[in-house]
């Protein structure tokens, strides 16, 4: 291994192996690129990850809630995150 | 050319203050090379696309802390690099010699044909199952032969830390495959 001068010829023989059996892809394939343009994907994650925070917050209002009403409940809840 | 710099600066600047014109225009500019970097890491084409999309929106998310002076590509491709190891942890290890993942890959990228294809099963299962953050070291720094320096810069670790990971997946994965009857 030209980067770890501790190597072992066994770990030589791996890394060979490795080599063999995954195959390198490399920063030069320029053929290697996403089957459709992800743009219109992207736009969808961030509408939806966009809203998602109203419902933390509600989750969080309602957690709020119930530890109010039934301290009782504490232990069980911490039990379950 | 001065031109093209100021303009690709001005880019940076918009998109740090959150411009999504402007993050558009850098992700037609670097989506491809983003893919490249994690189909590199996780060697799968759906979850590629998937994680390129995540990358991204972590990227927009994280737009006020990004610093023009430091360049867009290392730092999209440390955020792409914790994407791909997010989701590494969140796969099972195969138990059985299976290849499915590698036969999705583009056929521009092959696997030695001198490997029988038991050894090849067997050596992507006993990768499979190293822990993840062994398995992505492993794979840019062996099998993408990535200077430990780059790789370093991705992981967001220190070259002696990748050294000490690549060590311990190589003793790992020898162990894995003395068990599966190979002799390295």
């Amino acid at each position: 291994m030209k980067q770890n001068s501790e190597a072992t010829p066994g770990d030589e023989t791996v890394m060979k192996l490795l080599r063999q059996s995954v195959g390198r892809i490399g920063n030069d394939h320029n053929d290697v690129a996403p089957t459709r343009d992800l743009w219109p994907t992207l736009l969808r994650h961030l509408d939806k990850r966009q809203t998602a925070p109203w419902f933390d917050w509600a989750l969080l209002a309602g957690v709020a809630v119930m530890v109010a009403m039934f301290p009782a409940a504490i232990p069980v809840f911490l039990y379950y995150l | 050319m001065v031109v093209e710099t100021m303009n690709g600066r001005k880019q940076l600047d918009e998109f740090r203050l959150g411009s999504l014109d402007a993050f558009e225009a850098l992700f037609h500019a670097h989506q491809a090379a983003v893919y490249r970097w994690i189909l590199r890491m996780v060697r799968d084409v759906g979850a590629a696309e998937e994680l390129t999309v995540e990358s991204f929106w972590r990227i927009y998310q994280a737009h006020a802390r990004f610093n023009p002076e430091r360049g867009f590509e290392p730092w999209a491709r440390r955020i792409a690099t914790r994407a791909a190891l997010d989701w590494m942890r969140r796969q099972r290890p195969s138990k059985e010699s299976s290849s499915d993942a590698i036969e999705m890959l583009p056929a521009a990228v092959v696997a030695d044909p001198a490997v029988t294809a038991e050894i090849r099963a067997k050596t992507l299962v006993a990768l499979s199952r190293l822990p993840a953050k062994l398995r992505i070291a492993a794979m840019l720094v062996v099998v993408e032969e990535l200077p430990q320096k780059e790789a370093a810069e991705a992981l967001g670790i220190s070259v002696a830390a990748v050294k000490v990971r690549v060590f311990r997946a190589l003793r790992l994965l020898r162990k894995d495959l003395e068990r599966q009857g190979i002799k390295p």
